[in-house]
């Protein structure tokens, strides 16, 4: 179970819009299934098919949540093409087994959010509890 | 030499689950030895066979990539802050 603001949902899903024909990436801080921040971060790939998050944004948003007294605790990319679900590629470069895994697909009219996790290689989807706040 | 060295959450359980480790080195490629020689778990994780920086990490000196200043041979000075994160990619192929 992820447990995430609408405001983070919202920005996830502008960000997966804006960088449109290109895919988005970005991180989400927090406590274990709590998040509490979202970093947009660069795609470093600049491609419609694969992402690669900006190694340095990455280092920031870890040093901020840090500061924060949080961790990074998981990943968000859009597929622009294909459904929310992850892909071979995501699931062999999947970094963390503690991570969660959001995907926005743009594939449809409306976008399409939903999160998983991916321990040694198995793909289990995880309900989003959405706080309006 | 002791620099610390920053670990990520992935990597932690490797090295009897500490944030933070320091190891003795002049390099970035001398302070990866020394943490595979203290930590076996971590070597196979962050050095590849051939001996480069395996390509699931990024290692920083402070704030910078190591790939863009001499890779492993990168020179260390005191106070400096090595930090190691998992490379982040993926993709609808």
């Amino acid at each position: 179970m992820l447990t995430i603001s609408q405001i983070y949902l919202d920005e996830m899903i502008a960000h997966a819009i804006r960088e449109y024909p290109f895919e988005a990436c970005g991180l989400i801080s927090g406590e274990k299934d709590l998040v509490k921040g979202f970093y947009k971060t660069r795609n470093d790939a600049a491609s419609a098919r694969i992402y690669t998050v900006n190694p340095l944004d990455h280092l920031r948003a870890d040093r901020d949540a840090e500061a924060k007294g949080l961790s990074i605790i998981g990943v968000m990319h859009s597929h622009t093409h294909s459904e929310a679900y992850p892909s071979a590629t995501d699931v062999t470069q999947a970094p963390d087994p503690g991570w969660h895994y959001i995907l926005v697909s743009l594939k449809h009219k409306d976008p399409v959010l939903r999160s998983f996790t991916i321990v040694e290689g198995n793909i289990v989807e995880e309900s989003v509890v959405r706080l309006n706040c | 030499m002791a620099i610390e060295v920053r670990l990520p959450t992935v990597l932690r359980a490797a090295a009897s689950g500490q944030a933070n480790v320091s190891v003795e080195g002049e390099t970035i490629g001398e302070i990866l030895k020394a943490l595979a020689d203290q930590y076996p778990g971590l070597g196979s994780q962050v050095i590849s066979p051939d001996g480069s920086l395996h390509r699931f990490v990024n290692v920083y000196l402070n704030d910078d990539d190591v790939r863009y200043l001499d890779k492993l041979e990168t020179k260390v000075i005191e106070g400096d802050v090595v930090s190691i994160l998992p490379a982040v990619a993926g993709g609808s192929l």
